[in-house]
């Protein structure tokens, strides 16, 4: 057993911080009768239910990525430990495979053979151009090369049949859950027939799918790159598995840090009215009509010389690509908090005018008291349903960012950096397309789910739809 | 007959289950005649009217029946040619006149447009036909209104035009949906005479769905009561007035306040209507009926023809012996000593500045409250009158100081109340509440029952020890007639009677001696209102509390107030004892106030006085008498010079020339 240094990085710390925040805010709702109302409409909701599955599916990889360790490096008994300068997480770990296995060069998916043509000396023959055999992709398969796509297909098989059984597992307990204490087999058909107050119908078929697609790649990727490899060889499945952290954490963290401010400065603006709304509604409107790309390139690159002029703040590579996430988020943060600070201050100027405010007014609760008790909970359903809606929005701004060459740390792998390589992939001769392809398909279904999810959100919560 | 509804029966869709809301409901209109439906809110009296017009929303469904007009089935007929009907043969006019108009298109294009759809009209033609129209409503100047938008006419105009866009296609059945209940008393009046004559000239049916009894008395011929999707009563106007049959149309009618029923508990409805999802399967009336007998609740009683009532009950005993049974007993004393005033309120202003323009500098000023002077005596009710727009409400909120009066004062209890600042104005609000008129907006959804009302004791720091408030709090519950497990509980669980008890509780948690009350009660049907006047004077009683009523309702006031206040335009006009402004008023303007009011009585007012147009803006009040311009009595001295007080008697004081001459 090789021992190892627990590393944490900020974003850990964040993410975990939000995990737990998300356990405490479901606790609170669990005690608060209106609250549960509103997310059993969630929990009733179909196409809700499904996409919440596939986002916790995301978000489950997201986690594996966020614990961080640097494992010990082989040295001499007696001696003292020393650890490596790389940073590995969990999920690295689980997928070492995948990690490690590279190629030279770019591969397609499921190939035996490169993508370009090498000078191999063959005995005998003198130097020939041809496709080299790939180290591992297809390794076990040795002479027999032209067998790829019955190999691939009868693994898929039994992968998928191993998959329908685990399901089956799944769908058997909550089954016994929801017929707890009745005759065998009731709480079966009232799942199918959509009779259960939560949606299990949905998430039992969402669930089939997701298993019977990931169960058979993950199995072939021990063999074969399901998804080729990049330019340096490396296996794409595991770089969209590593872009999933990155693009959580930039719709995660970036609520998080614009919600305070859009929370605060909407209900002062909206409550106190006067000179503290005019200054608030100047600020969002200055803020509004400066370009918003330019303002997070101007900041993005200002922090990368404070971070490029200040090595010696950072231990491991790790940790300076982790600040520059952080930083890109606190950017994109301080941007985008105006939108929900404007919807915030207008509710807020209906509700202080409503009776009950005007009621704790003539007892004299004061008006911090008021805005707590009375405010905030009525604004709720408005900052969870922006809260969803913009995570969405986020992933995608940073794809765009990263896009033009202002976004994550070269190093970070995330959507955007992948979509960013594959400009010149797609310009060369012959067409590098399953990396684009990849990195579009996965970010597409993640903010697929994202949205569909805050639409099941939005419906239940908003009191006028 | 040339509207015949036969067992007409609407429902919603919720989930997979379908709830009846109208359940076999059958009567016909003849041709110039006024059905008046009657029945409280949520009965299935406005999904009737959609029913007809076959404008249910998504989720209503025809669940069976037939609607026939002069032989034709409604019901059946393709979509194309339903719209051919409605617009054409039958038109509909709705409660609020504010939202039922286009904002961004002119009247004349929502008068064409029927005129066009229906008629075939364009041009000349149809420009000649608006402005009848509109004159035919009682529009001045209809060239230039023409041409005009929604946001330059007022409430009671834009139901005007509202009507003239019914009458463009010519109906012979028109459906008013509550048409008045969103004006004034007196743009009612106007309303109403105007449906009456035009009706006259036409000949038209006219379905009117109501819940107010006055306007019933006024207008129909013939009503029909309702009560939970069911029609229980159909008589004439004569006989439902005479003499009502069923117990509930009884009950509605001994639940009125009123003059010959001051000091007097009113009779109130028990329990609610059942729930759509909860219909019993006898009477639907049953669980509420003082004469409920063993078949009530089995069986659903079928018509019976009692002289020119038909009823559905199965009760045959007679309406005068519930009378004295029923008949309510003193619960206060009229006659309560005065004492020093609780309440001095001098000179009161509250402006409000209108600011225009790039730097928002102030270009005029709204005088919502203009120098309001009353006096309230411990444990008396004051009751202050007006019209919408008057500033009654401004009044309220300024005497709590949740609004900074610009200038007057305001004694509680020989304490100076205007420029007080936080914790001696604290103090100050322990002796003086408020009750809200919404019960739905004035209780926070997120907060228990328990915490809304230990808010005040709380802030007031009234108890300290928790145990001691939970204690207090049950008090306080059983006092405005709650159960004490509603602590625990959410306002939506309560219904807007019980919501109302639960804002008058939190308003008593701080003890206090005088009660604002808002229109209390403008937002319950009659039955719950009659159970908080009660509980208002029960508390009077008790507790002496003082009440400032807030009002527009005279049957309200008739029945609670000890002294009237009637305002107009930011002023008081007249002020004395209740008997002697309700007998004897000697302003026009209560004199036009009160002979508005619709009675709900065969023997209905006298002479009503016309006022004409509406009240003015109080941004720009007339010169001199703000009334002068609506003033039958109208003299020159009018014009010019706003009159001072005089006391007519020791205790009433009016403001008008023709009593200073």
């Amino acid at each position: 057993m090789m021992g190892f240094q627990i590393v944490v990085l900020w974003s850990d710390i964040l993410i975990w911080l939000l995990l737990a925040a998300g356990i405490g805010f479901a606790v609170l709702i669990a005690r608060n009768p209106p609250l549960l109302a509103a997310w059993r409409r969630v929990g009733a909701s179909r196409v809700g239910m499904a996409s919440a599955t596939v986002l916790l599916a995301f978000i489950l990889v997201g986690l594996l990525d966020s614990l961080h360790y640097r494992p010990a490096l082989e040295g001499k008994p007696g001696q003292e430990t020393r650890y490596a300068v790389e940073v590995l997480s969990v999920l690295d770990a689980l997928a070492t495979p995948l990690r490690t296995r590279n190629e030279k060069t770019y591969s397609e998916p499921f190939a035996t053979r490169l993508y370009a043509k090498e000078t191999v000396d063959v005995p005998g023959q003198g130097a020939v151009r041809e496709y080299p055999r790939l180290k591992h992709g297809g390794k076990h398969l040795a002479e027999r090369e032209d067998e790829v796509a019955a190999d691939a297909g009868f693994t898929a098989f039994r992968a998928g049949v191993l998959a329908f059984l685990c399901w089956l597992a799944v769908a058997g307990l909550a089954s016994g859950a929801v017929g707890r204490g009745e005759a065998p087999g009731t709480g079966w058909q009232r799942i199918w027939r959509g009779e259960t107050a939560f949606a299990w119908n949905a998430v039992l078929v969402a669930l089939a799918l997701m298993l019977l697609v990931a169960v058979p790649l993950f199995w072939l990727s021990g063999q074969y790159h399901v998804f080729g490899t990049d330019k340096v060889g490396q296996d794409v499945l595991y770089q969209i598995l590593k872009s999933v952290r990155t693009g959580l954490i930039i719709g995660l963290v970036t609520t998080l840090v614009m919600l305070p401010m859009a929370v605060l400065l909407g209900i002062v603006a909206g409550y106190f009215r006067g000179w503290a709304d005019d200054a608030i509604q100047y600020l969002y409107t200055v803020l509004n009509s400066i370009p918003g790309v330019l303002l997070i390139a101007a900041a993005v690159l200002m922090m990368q010389v404070v971070i490029d002029t200040h090595p010696q703040w950072f231990s491991t590579a790790a940790e300076r690509a982790d600040l520059r996430l952080l930083a890109l988020c606190f950017i994109l943060g301080i941007t985008s908090w105006t939108g929900l600070c404007r919807l915030l201050r207008g509710e807020t100027l209906k509700l202080r005018e409503l009776e009950y405010i005007q009621a704790a007014q003539a007892f004299g609760v004061s008006s911090w008291r008021i805005i707590v008790r009375h405010i905030l909970p009525n604004l709720m359903h408005i900052v969870i349903i922006a809260l969803v809606m913009d995570f969405s929005g986020l992933v995608l701004a940073e794809a765009v960012l990263s896009y033009v060459g202002i976004g994550v740390d070269p190093t970070m792998t995330s959507f955007g950096t992948m979509i960013n390589n594959a400009r010149m992939e797609l310009g060369r001769e012959p067409v590098v397309w399953w990396s684009l392809a990849a990195a579009f398909a996965a970010m597409f279904i993640l903010v697929l789910a994202a949205n569909l999810f805050a639409d099941a959100v939005r419906d239940a919560f908003d009191p006028r739809a | 007959m040339m509207l015949k509804v036969d067992n007409l029966r609407l429902g919603f869709m919720a989930g997979k289950k379908t709830l009846a809301a109208v359940d076999g409901i059958s009567f016909s209109i003849a041709k110039g005649e006024t059905f008046a439906l009657l029945g409280e809110s949520g009965c299935g009296k406005s999904v009737t009217a959609q029913g007809i017009m076959r404008l249910l929303p998504a989720a209503g469904r025809v669940l069976g029946g037939s609607v026939s007009m002069d032989g034709e089935s409604l019901l059946t007929l393709p979509e194309a040619d339903m719209r051919a009907w409605r617009g054409g043969r039958m038109a509909m006019i709705f409660q609020e006149p504010a939202t039922s108009l286009n904002p961004v298109l002119t009247v004349g294009q929502q008068i064409g447009e029927v005129l066009e759809r229906h008629l075939g009209m364009t041009g000349a033609a149809a420009t000649g036909r608006m402005l009848e129209l509109l004159r035919q409503v009682g529009i001045a100047d209809p060239e230039r209104r023409l041409d005009e938008y929604p946001f330059q006419f007022s409430g009671g105009m834009k139901q005007r035009v509202m009507i003239a866009i019914a009458l463009a296609g010519e109906p012979e059945l028109l459906i008013a949906d509550e048409p008045t209940t969103a004006l004034d008393v007196t743009v009612q009046a106007q309303i109403l005479d105007l449906l009456a004559r035009l009706q006259a000239e036409r000949g038209m049916a006219i379905l009117l769905i109501t819940h107010d009894l006055g306007v019933v008395a006024r207008m129909a011929h013939r009503i029909g009561v309702m009560y939970a999707g069911e029609l229980v009563e159909v008589a004439s106007r004569e006989a439902f007035f005479g003499q009502p049959r069923h117990p509930y149309t009884q009950a509605l009618f001994k639940a009125l306040p009123d003059m010959s029923r001051r000091g007097q508990r009113l009779a109130t409805i028990p329990g609610q209507v059942p729930s759509l999802a909860a219909m019993p399967a006898g009477c639907r009336f049953a669980e509420r009926c003082p004469h409920v007998m063993p078949v009530c609740r089995e069986q659903s009683p079928a018509w019976r023809e009692v002289e020119a009532h038909a009823v559905r009950c199965h009760w045959q005993g007679d309406a005068a012996d519930a009378d004295a049974a029923g008949g309510g007993h003193d619960i206060t004393d009229l006659s309560v000593s005065a004492g020093r005033e609780f309440l001095q309120v001098d000179g009161l202003k509250v402006h409000f500045p209108i600011r225009k323009g790039l730097l928002q500098r102030t270009v005029g000023h709204v005088r919502a409250v203009d120098g309001l002077s009353l006096a309230i005596l411990p444990g008396r009710t004051l009751a202050l009158v007006g019209e919408s727009g008057c500033g009654k409400t401004t009044v309220g909120k300024a005497l709590l100081q949740l609004i900074p009066p610009t200038e007057g004062s305001v004694l509680l209890g020989g304490q100076q109340l205007v420029g007080l600042r936080g914790a001696r104005l604290r103090a100050a609000r322990r002796h003086m509440q408020m009750i809200f008129q919404d019960p739905f907006a004035s209780l926070n959804p997120r907060l228990r029952v328990g915490e809304i009302i230990a808010e005040g004791m709380d802030a007031l720091g009234v108890v300290g020890e928790a145990r001691s408030r939970r204690a207090a709090v049950a008090a306080l519950l059983s006092q405005v007639g709650l159960p004490e497990e509603a602590i625990d509980r959410y306002p939506h669980e309560f219904s807007g009677g019980q919501r109302q008890r639960i804002a008058v509780a939190r308003a008593l948690a701080v003890q206090p001696g005088l009660l604002i009350c808002d229109e209390p009660t403008s937002a319950l049907d009659v039955s719950v209102q009659a159970q908080i006047l009660n509980l208002l004077k029960k508390l009077q009683s008790e507790l002496g509390v003082a009440y400032l009523f807030i009002t527009h309702n005279f049957a309200v006031v008739e029945y609670l107030a000890h002294d009237i206040a009637v305002m107009y335009l930011g002023r008081i006009v007249e002020r004395g004892r209740a008997e002697e402004v309700l007998r004897a008023p000697r302003h026009p303007y209560t004199q036009a106030l009160l002979s508005a009011v619709p009675l709900p009585r065969l023997e209905g007012a006298a002479a009503v006085i016309r006022l004409s147009g509406e009240t003015p803006s109080p941004a720009n009040p007339p010169s001199g008498c703000h009334f002068h311009p609506r003033c039958p009595h109208a003299m020159d001295v009018c014009r010019s010079r706003y009159p001072e007080a005089v006391d007519v008697t020791a205790t009433q004081r009016v403001s008008c020339h023709l009593l200073s001459t």
